[in-house]
């Protein structure tokens, strides 16, 4: 609507009006930080607390006490140090994988699309569309189509592609197609959401202004769309990195496919808990540092 | 809970208000009245304050200092609901999710008035809107949002209503004709207007009274018959329509007018149309006011004469042709001629004078400001007119 | 309506949209190179959906991995196997217990953060931000951890308390779009018109915060109905529907699993497109009359 254009365009309060400031807000706060205290900090500090604990009472498995075992982190880097970094190349792998199917895909539907908006929402709706249905069954569902005697296995044996003895469940390249379908429509919707609301004119403007389609796509498109992609690569790279269900020797994975989150839980449910956090401290910083640095490095401190 | 509320519509006072934000200074000190019964207009630039005097008078901004007073009783503290004003927003701000009807009957329905829906069945049909009271502010016209925002307002009959730019939205013609309307339906409802517009020709054809409001004080305030012809300060001589300033001393005062000594011209100034009397004074003059001569006229009694100059911009206005003439030692003078003939009168480059009945003058109250730092503190459009002859000049000399 | 109103209409509707609407300035064979890939993808996306929907239909004996025949049985006798039904139950209570109570948490937090100024903001944007940046099997096992220390059982209620915690900070998010997008003066509309301030919020906000709220919900409960990660540390004996099909995958899982997926599935699906149908359609009305 033409009109909408002309709201708010009072500099007289707009440059004002301040924030009130009251006991409301406190009321309003209160609930939700003091849960958010109570279920997310205090975890963590709890799992900081229980990475250094060492056996105790009549060392029974599962029995612990507080101490300051720092033994508990060297136990984890020594045994589990391969593990991190397989976590961390598989993420990154499925991450980068994500990104380049979902950003012609979200360009398709955020742009190509754009004329006709009921296409628009319903080609939008079966890329959310896997949200509706059990992930693990659609990661099951996977299993069984690469399974040692299922169509893609047979298919590129009789091409040669794979030998007569060759599988393909359970290895890296199971699990890291897993974990980029997972996430595909994490990666997708942020970079449609920016690509959505990219003004067409600018595009046009370069195009006016000698930009070549590349350079139209590289120094025009792909900068204004950049925050979609910071977004949907964390939104990808952070579960995928903790992911322990694809990894699964009963999923898509394998002992030889084993990320951090499949030590995390077979180390909590076998009891040996400070171990199993020691894992989670590690994995939290080894995430947590490249992601600030990466969103620091972008620009886009104001992600929530 | 909302006080009372009058048929007639009731006197607005501001005694002493001043708001400060943080940071900077709203209102200071703005002592205001307005007679119940009257449309009032608060004329000034984005900034100036006027939307900040609306919202204080809503009570949507608390003032720092001072006193509101609606019909006598003094409303500083009470909250925006348990006054007797309404406002028509610059937006509109319709609610979205109820339709005409619900919108125009939500304040009745707040106070408790058991005929809400008739009253704003009537208040619909006063707009003619009635026809689309199911359905929802999005489905409308600007035109008819904007109808729609004040039948909302006037269905409650407040003691004042307040309106926030509420034409700005709309194109030129639709705007005329809301202009138009708003004032019949003043008079229809009799109700207390106080408009808000930095918008100088809506402010000019709506109100019956004017004030120009500039950096949160008011500058002056009358009809504005009177603030066009008899402009007191430079702010509102440049802010309503355009005028022609210059700055010297008063040489002599006679019984009637006073002269002041213009580039070495004597000029005339009627004594009661000047603020100031003596000393460095700043006189001026209307553009339309001004006629322009292709030959020296004869100096009569009661007229004033510039020139010789020369003209250098011509520009056909359709009504009006506008003629920029640079006399020596003088600002660029702007004179408006009626097109009575076809063709400009003089072509630029042309040397001609140009003359004015000493009762159009006026003398402004503000002290001459100090040397300009920069010279040419002038539009860039006169810039570029005064470079273009620079360059003539100079092919001329070549 | 008066002509000069119409037509001044016309020509404020007939101004170009502000998103521009102009071709896609790349040439024909870009876009076709571009729409082909998509399409492509979007269908392998597609295949583990139809996949799962299909085996519903599977005339299954101990494992439904091998296709053995058509059979309406399994939508028929849904609760034959009565932990499905059991968990699908249990996976029901928990969303919507964990939505309600999230919703409701999440939109005041959202409220006052885009309303108010208050000490320790960053603090709380990145208490908000910290729970979607930490994997979730750290929230889980952190959780888990504590209520282990704490000695606390762990049942459906310690999964609902883990759910509520992961749904605000996408509450907040949703939500908080929303409020800040709100246009005060409607607010300052009611207030003009005589509403006191919880008038003004039961009419005015929390009706326009509506959209933005219901799908927070809707999202806080698509994230809780298929959480297992964060579930599988916190739920000791008790068994959400995706705990089920974790457990039962090392030994096959019952076609009525894929059942009660399909059908939650269909239904979203139907709700999600009928929605999306209805809009297009108030938005033609709208074009028409307005």
């Amino acid at each position: 609507m033409a009109f909408g254009a002309f709201a708010n365009s009072g500099p007289d309060l707009s440059a004002a009006a301040p924030r009130r400031r009251s006991y409301v807000a406190i009321i309003l706060l209160a609930p939700g930080v003091v849960y958010l205290l109570a279920t997310f900090v205090a975890p963590l500090v709890s799992l900081v607390l229980t990475s250094f604990k060492e056996p105790g009472g009549d060392f029974e498995v599962g029995e612990y006490v507080y101490a300051f075992r720092w033994e508990n982190y060297a136990e984890a880097i020594g045994r589990f140090g391969e593990i991190f970094l397989r976590t961390f190349g598989y993420s990154l792998l499925a991450t980068i994988l994500a990104l380049l199917i979902s950003y012609p895909l979200a360009y398709f539907i955020g742009v190509t699309l754009r004329r006709f908006p009921l296409w628009q929402s319903l080609v939008l709706i079966l890329v959310i569309a896997p949200f509706f249905i059990s992930f693990l069954l659609r990661t099951l569902a996977w299993k069984a189509i690469f399974a040692d005697e299922g169509p893609v296995v047979s298919f590129l044996q009789a091409i040669g592609i794979l030998g007569p003895e060759d599988y393909l469940n359970g290895t890296a390249f199971t699990v890291i197609f897993g974990l980029t379908y997972n996430y595909i429509p994490f990666m997708t919707l942020p970079i449609y959401t920016s690509l959505e609301r990219l003004d067409l004119r600018y595009v046009e403007a370069g195009g006016d202004l000698y930009a070549g389609p590349a350079q139209r796509f590289w120094r025009i498109i792909l900068p204004l769309s950049l925050p979609g992609v910071v977004s949907g690569t964390l939104l990808t790279f952070i579960p995928a990195s903790g992911d322990y269900v694809n990894a699964s020797k009963d999923f898509l994975g394998s002992t030889n496919t084993v990320m951090a989150g499949n030590v995390i839980n077979d180390m909590f449910f076998q009891s040996f808990y400070p171990l199993s956090a020691a894992v989670s401290i590690l994995l939290m910083i080894a995430i947590l540092i490249p992601v600030v640095a990466y969103v620091a490095r972008s620009g886009s401190e104001d992600l929530l | 809970m909302a006080g009372s509320f009058d048929e007639s519509g009731a006197d607005l006072e501001l005694v002493g208000v001043t708001k400060r934000f943080p940071g900077f200074t709203a209102i200071e000190n703005l002592n205001l009245t307005i007679p119940a019964g009257s449309f009032f207009a608060l004329l000034g630039p984005s900034g100036c304050g006027k939307t900040t005097t609306l919202r204080l008078v809503a009570g949507l901004e608390e003032p720092t200092a001072g006193r509101i007073l609606i019909g006598g009783k003094d409303v500083t503290t009470s909250k925006p609901h348990q006054r007797p004003v309404n406002t028509v927003f610059q937006s509109y701000a319709l609610f979205p999710h109820m339709t005409v009807l619900g919108n125009v009957e939500f304040g009745l329905k707040r106070r408790g008035i058991s005929s809400a829906r008739e009253l704003a069945h009537e208040a619909l049909r006063l707009v003619e809107l009635d026809h689309v009271a199911g359905r929802r502010p999005a489905q409308l016209s600007g035109g008819q949002q904007q109808r729609v925002a004040l039948a909302r307002a006037v269905v409650n009959r407040p003691a004042l209503l307040l309106l926030d730019e509420p034409l700005g939205a709309l194109d030129l013609k639709l705007r005329r004709q809301m202009q138009l309307e708003l004032k019949s339906i003043q008079s229809e409802v009799g109700l207390t207007f106080l408009h808000v517009t930095h918008d100088q020709e809506e402010a000019m054809t709506m109100a019956d009274t004017v004030a120009v409001m500039n950096k949160g004080r008011i500058e002056q305030m009358g009809a504005p018959e009177e603030l066009y012809e008899l402009p007191r300060t430079t702010f509102v001589a440049n802010f309503l329509g355009q005028s022609n300033l210059f700055t010297g001393d008063v040489v002599s005062t006679e019984k009637d007018s006073m002269t002041v000594d213009i580039a070495g011209l004597g000029i005339k100034v009627p004594r009661e149309r000047a603020q100031r009397h003596a000393g460095e004074v700043t006189i001026g003059v209307r553009p339309e006011k001004l006629t322009l001569h292709t030959a020296k006229p004869e100096s009569t009694a009661g007229v004033n004469i510039l020139g010789p100059g020369t003209v250098i911009d011509v520009s056909f206005t359709g009504v009006s042709t506008q003629y920029l003439v640079q006399v020596p030692g003088l600002p660029v003078l702007t004179v408006f001629a009626q097109n009575m003939v076809f063709g400009p009168v003089a072509e630029p480059g042309a040397e001609v004078y140009v003359s004015w009945r000493v009762e159009h003058g006026f003398g402004l109250a503000d002290e001459p400001e100090p040397e300009p730092k920069f010279a040419g503190d002038d539009d860039t459009r006169t810039i570029a007119v005064q470079r273009r002859q620079r360059l003539e000049d100079e092919l001329d000399e070549a | 309506m008066s002509t000069q109103e119409a037509a001044a209409l016309a020509t404020a509707e007939s101004a170009p949209a502000p998103r521009g609407r102009a071709r896609s300035g790349r040439g024909g064979a870009g876009a076709w190179v571009v729409g082909a890939y998509s399409l492509l993808a979007l269908a392998i996306m597609m295949i583990p959906i139809v996949y799962t929907i299909v085996f519903s239909f599977n005339d299954a004996r101990r494992t439904n991995i091998v296709w053995r025949g058509f059979t309406l049985d399994n939508w028929l006798k849904i609760c034959d196997d009565a932990r499905v039904c059991e968990s699908f139950g249990n996976s029901i209570i928990v969303g919507v217990v964990a939505t309600v109570v999230a919703t409701i948490l999440g939109t005041m937090i959202a409220i006052a953060i885009v309303r108010y100024t208050f000490r320790f903001t960053t603090l709380i944007t990145i208490l908000l931000f910290l729970p979607m940046a930490t994997p979730e099997v750290v929230l889980g096992s952190g959780l888990g951890s504590q209520f282990v220390n704490m000695g606390v059982e762990r049942g459906l209620w310690t999964i609902i308390v883990a759910h509520i915690m992961f749904c605000i900070s996408f509450v907040v998010v949703t939500v908080r779009a929303r409020v800040a997008s709100l246009d005060p003066a409607l607010e300052e509309a009611g207030r003009d018109l005589y509403a006191s301030p919880a008038q003004v919020f039961w009419r005015v906000t929390l009706p326009l915060l509506m959209p933005g709220i219901l799908a927070a919900a809707l999202l806080c409960f698509a994230l809780s109905f298929d959480d297992f990660i964060i579930t599988n540390f916190v739920s000791g004996n008790a068994e959400t529907f995706p705990k089920f099909v974790y457990v039962a995958a090392s030994r096959g899982i019952p076609p009525q699993s894929n059942v009660i997926a399909s059908a939650v599935f269909v239904l979203a699906i139907v709700i999600v497109v009928a929605a999306q149908l209805s809009a297009g359609v108030r938005r033609r009305k709208l074009a028409k009359t307005g």
